[in-house]
């Protein structure tokens, strides 16, 4: 599978890797709901990282589009809590 | 994918797809999308410049600033060698509160200068999907038939519509906080076109508006450590100039407390 980090780049993952993905994931939403500003830093660098590490980088040249689209790096828990859900934030 | 994953993925793929919507004519579309690309492209060129534009803003400020800041300690110390510490408290307090603002500038550009960075780090990746999109619509032109160009210039508009959208959160992220920034400078602005910084030997005895607002903007401890050591500074130089004063508390604008306490810096040093 391939997955974007929003602001960087794509990477390319094992189908094997996607159940820890989602673990991941479910952690970081887990602080969302939780409104956990420490959890949800520290929860989603966890995610990313686990991006960066595992997957390998596609080429900018690279036209394949992403499986899952992660927020960029610097998302504030109230981005990550009201922005991704409505329109406006992304442009058309 | 659920979760945050799931949500942005979601949006972002709408937006895609709305960009590939004219997918009737296969050959029509691969033009279409690129002039689409090149637009964006534009666009990200001049996102980049509004952000070196508000950055040079501000660091023209943090020049002004600077030059504010040298002329405040002046006066201030010639105030103090005439004796007269009401006025060289002022000056400090202005000081304080042009050197706040000058840190707070500094992270300002600091900021600005990542984004600039960004910016052009997703411009680059655009570029090089676009260049590879163009190649391959001329392959897909000339060498497939329409049933199959469909699927291959949805997959090709699909990765770099991607890219656009990318860019274009970028894009968003970066005006919002150049944005803020310039609503920040346009306050310091204001604050400097009221004479906040400017010549204070132009002030009479009497509080105005400006001083009042400084004062709730000031370090004041900050301000009576100064005020100490520019005494203590002044009064090795020239010692008829302090001497018993230094305890008398002859700041009559501070709190006493942190008056005192400036004093007592002063003496030790002295």
């Amino acid at each position: 599978m391939i997955v974007r980090i929003a602001g960087e780049d794509q990477f390319r993952l094992e189908d094997s890797e996607e159940a820890h993905l989602k673990e991941l994931d479910d952690a970081v939403l887990q602080a969302i709901e939780r409104g956990d500003e420490a959890g949800f830093h520290s929860s989603f660098a966890a995610l990313l990282d686990f991006v960066r590490a595992s997957g390998s980088r596609l080429s900018d040249e690279d036209l394949e589009a992403s499986d899952v689209i992660l927020p960029p790096s610097d998302t504030t828990l109230t981005e990550a809590t009201d922005d991704f859900s409505g329109e406006g934030w992304l442009p058309e | 994918m659920a979760g945050l994953t799931g949500r942005i993925s979601t949006t972002i793929k709408a937006k895609v797809s709305k960009l590939l919507e004219r997918a009737e004519d296969p050959s029509e579309t691969l033009d279409y999308s690129y002039q689409k690309q090149v637009e964006q492209l534009q666009n990200v060129k001049k996102g980049i410049a509004d952000v070196v534009t508000a950055k040079k803003r501000l660091q023209l400020q943090e020049t002004s600033l600077q030059q504010q800041l040298v002329k405040l300690d002046t006066q201030a110390r010639q105030a103090m060698s005439a004796n007269k510490e009401d006025l060289a408290r002022t000056a400090l307090e202005r000081k304080n509160v042009a050197q706040t603002e000058l840190q707070s500038l500094d992270t300002q550009v600091k900021e600005l200068e990542e984004q600039q960075q960004k910016l052009t780090d997703s411009e680059q990746k655009l570029r090089a999907k676009i260049e590879s999109f163009r190649t391959k619509k001329e392959v897909i032109k000339a060498q497939y038939s329409a049933a199959e160009a469909q699927v291959q210039i949805s997959e090709a508009a699909s990765g770099v519509g991607e890219q656009m959208a990318d860019v274009g959160l970028a894009m968003q992220r970066a005006v919002d906080k150049t944005e803020n920034m310039r609503a920040r400078a346009d306050a310091v602005s204001e604050l400097e076109a009221a004479g906040a910084f400017e010549d204070i030997t132009a002030i009479g005895t009497g509080e105005d508006d400006i001083d009042r607002q400084l004062k709730q903007l000031t370090n004041q401890s900050a301000v009576d450590d100064e005020m100490a050591k520019m005494k203590a500074e002044l009064g090795s130089g020239a010692p008829a100039a302090s001497g018993g004063e230094l305890g008398s508390g002859g700041a009559p604008s501070a709190g006493a407390g942190s008056g005192n306490g400036g004093g007592e810096q002063a003496e030790q040093s002295a």
